[in-house]
């Protein structure tokens, strides 16, 4: 199989803190890949490397083979990675529509022109309409992203980057903080990705991960500990060791 | 040469004592009061008023100074300041110039526009004679105070149960209160000393500063560069800042008097945007 | 093959729906159309208060300027009188020295100029936080004040005399009761206002809106923001470049006051009492601010300022937030009308 995303002992430091330790990740196209390990593990700071946010100490990022170590968020979102937040990052004033309207602009390249106005691009409306119909967002895409309620919020949070139509999608915790009664929504809309989009999972809920992924990569002090099949990284006692909090001596 | 350093020195210790309760305001409480300047005129308009007026010998009118405008700096903390703490920098700084205005418009209105001169005692005046160097009997009392009070200062950051407190609730506020300190009055015991040593400073400077309504307008940028140029995790940044301003400001009207302030400028932003922490800080403290 | 369709129907009236609410923020509301009618009309009611009429248009200007820099964009500066005074100067020179001699051109060409010194200032902007931001803009704007204090060119702390300025478009001579200048300055703001309004209202002002809010998220979904900020800060410079320009045109004079901190302090208590975020807040404000200090420089002239800085300190302990919540039921009811009015439009058309 085709790797679609890969990491080269990627390295961050912080000061003296070691966040991320030579990490080397090979992800396969189409993948339902998760990333796990315990609080402090370092997997947001992974994803933050993925997407341009945090710039590593060392190591590399390929993208179908190409370095994009260096290349600026914005760019990478251009080649087709995108993410979601672990704690909703959205446009509080804007509108569902305006939000997912402006992630379609972008893509389509038009995000840039000051002399039209929004709303005159039938493609771009089309297109944003459609997604928030995919997320059952159509009734409340009127109103204030910051009035919605957290589910609700959360649902944006994805379709956002949906809007992207990215290759590979990270999912840093998208049901983190959904009350029960709202987790199914997210839940489906998640395992209705389409099937073409490579997904990177980072996830405490075990029965999600167990159930949604295809591949496992655990993370333990910013060091790749175990990957494998879901049964195997099951079966594993280390891994075992690591979430029932004791030392785990590798 | 070295009667201008020595001016310089005394120029750079004097911003210092001013500028050093703005660092720890900004610092401590995250708070951009570019009305510091106010209270060094405050003080300094004091010591006006208690030497020229009420006859207070000049030596006595200096803690008067520290002391009325640290209270003014304490009420002020309790009833408005203490508002503006939990809010964005832009508001911030609305609300300090405005209080600038009205401080300036104030002063103007009470002791008019007018520069103001503070009579100094006959054994202030003109200069020693140093192993050839012409030395300011003025600025040596300037030197000595502000550098007595810089290690006072340090001492008291460094050794003592409050500095403790102090950089418990830098640090973490959190934490600090979570720890039994009650940080509001670690809060207000800063900022009234922060101010009451911007009005020593300002009574101290009236004479070489200059004193009118305008103050607070026209140090502003000087106080700032201080902090900024120092960085606000220790108070060795802001002397240093202080130091190499005062020095520069001195040499530069001295030597090359068509340049006037536009290197300092210059370099304040040259070290903005290189080290938006500060040059002397703790590289990305936060 | 039913469903089919009907889902079809579905989505399309959901396409539709999303294209009026899209339209309508773009609308002309019909508070605003009486906005620029009062503006039109104040040319023949007060003909003898032209000369601050002329002063609050580019008051006006200057603040829209700021508007679109930290309403839409959130950059704040403390050194916006920077541009403004670029403007002034670059226009004093060009009419003085007989560079362009037509007020128009030579208007546009200072606020070509002053473009070309927001964009080289703007990456000094991009890095660092909010006081970063504040103490460069601060420092560029004293900087350019030095330098127009030192140069021979400026004429220091004169200022930048003797100059005359020809006619507009050779026809229309300023005169001394600012009757031309007015109605000039009231037109250019109109024009500029009008190009502000489109901007705001595409995808690239929606996206400045975004990375107000949040550049993190902005940036991941591919919005190039430092771009962005760019953009807007150079198109800003130009405003405020133009609105010091015509400054230097209808008084025939440029000082070193153009640059000073007070005018950068103005222009932001200005916006702040008009409001941010909806391009009214500065002309409001310029408004208020001018029949403020008129009146209370009438009562106790030489300490208005104090006033000034009440009215500050009160907008801060209140909450701007809290100030500008009074107004919703108004801005509600507008939004009604137009919708209301718009509606009635279309049915008759």
């Amino acid at each position: 199989m085709a790797l679609v995303l890969q990491t080269v002992d990627l390295q961050k430091r912080f000061g003296g803190i070691v966040a991320t330790n030579d990490v080397s990740l090979s992800i396969e196209k189409g993948a339902r890949h998760a990333l796990i390990g315990p609080n402090g593990a370092g997997k947001t700071t992974v994803i933050n490397l993925l997407t341009g946010v945090l710039r590593p100490t060392g190591g590399r990022i390929l993208l179908e083979g190409e370095d994009i170590t260096d290349l600026e968020a914005h760019k990478r979102v251009h080649l087709g990675i995108a993410r979601t937040f672990q704690i909703n990052q959205l446009f509080p004033d804007l509108t569902p529509l305006e939000t997912i309207g402006l992630a379609v602009s972008e893509r389509l390249g038009m995000g840039g022109q000051w002399w039209r106005l929004v709303g005159s691009k039938s493609a771009v409306v089309e297109q944003a309409v459609e997604v928030l119909d995919r997320f059952h967002l159509a009734d409340v895409m009127h109103e204030r992203t910051a009035t919605l309620p957290y589910g609700k919020q959360r649902l944006v949070e994805i379709a956002l980057a949906i809007a992207c139509r990215p290759n590979v999608l990270l999912l840093d915790e998208p049901a983190a903080g959904v009350p029960e009664a709202e987790r199914h929504d997210i839940l489906a809309a998640v395992a209705a990705l389409p099937k073409d989009v490579t997904v990177l999972l980072i996830e405490h809920d075990m029965d999600l991960v167990f159930s949604f992924a295809d591949r496992i990569s655990v993370l333990v002090n910013g060091e790749l500990f175990v990957e494998g099949a879901p049964e195997d990284v099951a079966r594993d006692p280390r891994v075992k060791a690591v979430y029932l909090g004791e030392e785990a001596d590798a | 040469m070295l009667t201008i350093l020595f001016d310089g020195i005394a120029y750079g210790m004097l911003l210092f004592v001013v500028a050093c309760g703005l660092a720890v305001t900004l610092g401590l409480m995250n708070l951009v009061n570019l009305a510091h300047g106010a209270f060094a005129m405050a003080g300094g308009y004091i010591t006006v008023v208690l030497v020229n007026r009420l006859g207070v010998p000049f030596l006595a009118s200096l803690p008067l100074a520290f002391l009325l405008t640290a209270a003014i700096g304490v009420v002020l903390e309790r009833t408005l300041y203490v508002h503006v703490y939990a809010k964005s920098h832009l508001e911030q700084v609305l609300f300090t110039i405005g209080l600038v205005f009205m401080s300036v418009a104030a002063v103007d209105y009470i002791m008019g526009s007018q520069q103001q001169f503070v009579r100094l005692p006959g054994y202030l005046q003109g200069q020693i004679n140093v192993m050839g160097v012409g030395i300011g009997r003025y600025r040596l009392l300037i030197i000595a105070i502000c550098g007595l009070l810089t290690i006072a200062l340090q001492f008291a950051l460094a050794g003592t149960r409050f500095g403790s407190r102090l950089r418990a609730a830098v640090d973490d506020e959190r934490v600090a209160r979570g720890l039994g300190i009650n940080v509001n009055v670690v809060f207000a015991v800063t900022f009234a000393v922060g101010s009451g040593l911007a009005g020593l400073g300002g009574a101290l400077g009236a004479e070489i500063l200059g004193l009118d309504p305008t103050f607070p307008l026209k140090f502003m940028i000087y106080f700032l560069i201080v902090v900024t140029v120092g960085g606000t995790s220790s108070i060795t940044g802001p002397f240093v800042a202080s130091l190499l301003l005062g020095i520069a400001d001195v040499a530069g009207k001295y030597y090359v008097p068509s340049l006037g302030a536009f290197v300092i400028y210059t370099v304040m932003i040259v070290v903005l945007i290189w080290r938006p922490q500060g040059l002397f800080s703790r590289a990305a403290s936060r | 093959m039913m469903a089919a369709e009907e889902s079809g129907d579905a989505s399309r009236t959901l396409v539709a729906q999303a294209n009026a609410a899209l339209a309508a923020r773009a609308r002309w509301s019909p508070l605003e159309i009486a906005f620029w009618l009062a503006a039109a009309a104040s040319i023949f009611l007060f003909p003898t208060k032209h000369l601050i009429l002329t002063e609050i248009a580019i008051l006006g200007l200057f603040a829209l300027s700021l508007d679109l820099l930290l309403g839409y964009a959130g950059i704040v500066s403390l050194g916006h009188a920077a541009f403004f005074g670029f403007g002034a100067y670059a226009a004093g020179l060009l009419a003085k020295y007989h560079v362009v001699n037509e007020p128009v051109l030579a208007l546009l060409a200072s606020g070509i100029a002053t473009m070309l010194l927001g964009f080289v200032t703007s990456f000094l902007v991009l890095r660092g936080s909010d006081l970063t931001r504040l103490m460069v803009t601060l420092g560029v704007a004293l900087v350019l004040r030095e330098i127009a204090n030192r140069l021979e060119i400026t004429g220091g702390a004169d200022g930048l005399q003797g100059i005359v300025m020809d006619p507009i478009l050779g026809r229309f001579s300023f005169d001394i009761y600012g009757h031309v200048a007015y109605v000039y300055s009231l037109i250019m703001l109109f024009a500029l206002f009008l190009v502000a309004r489109r901007i705001v209202n595409s995808p690239f002002g929606l996206s400045l809106r975004s990375l107000k809010g949040n550049p993190l998220r902005a940036a991941a979904i591919g919005i190039h923001v430092n771009g962005r900020l760019v953009a807007i800060y150079t198109i800003a410079a130009g405003y405020a470049g133009i609105a010091g320009a015509l400054l230097t045109q209808t008084t025939q004079f440029a000082s070193l006051s153009v640059l000073d901190f007070e005018r950068s302090a103005d222009v932001l208590l200005i916006l702040i009492i008009g409001g941010t975020g909806y391009l009214y807040g500065g002309l409001i404000g310029a408004v208020l601010f001018k029949l403020m200090q008129d009146w209370l420089a009438n009562l106790t002239p030489q300490y208005w300022q104090f006033w000034i800085g009440l009215i500050l300190v009160i907008i801060v302990l209140v909450g701007r937030d809290r100030i500008t919540r009074t107004t919703d039921p108004i801005r509600a009811l507008v939004q009604r009308a137009t919708d209301r009015v718009w509606s009635g439009v279309r049915g008759s058309g």
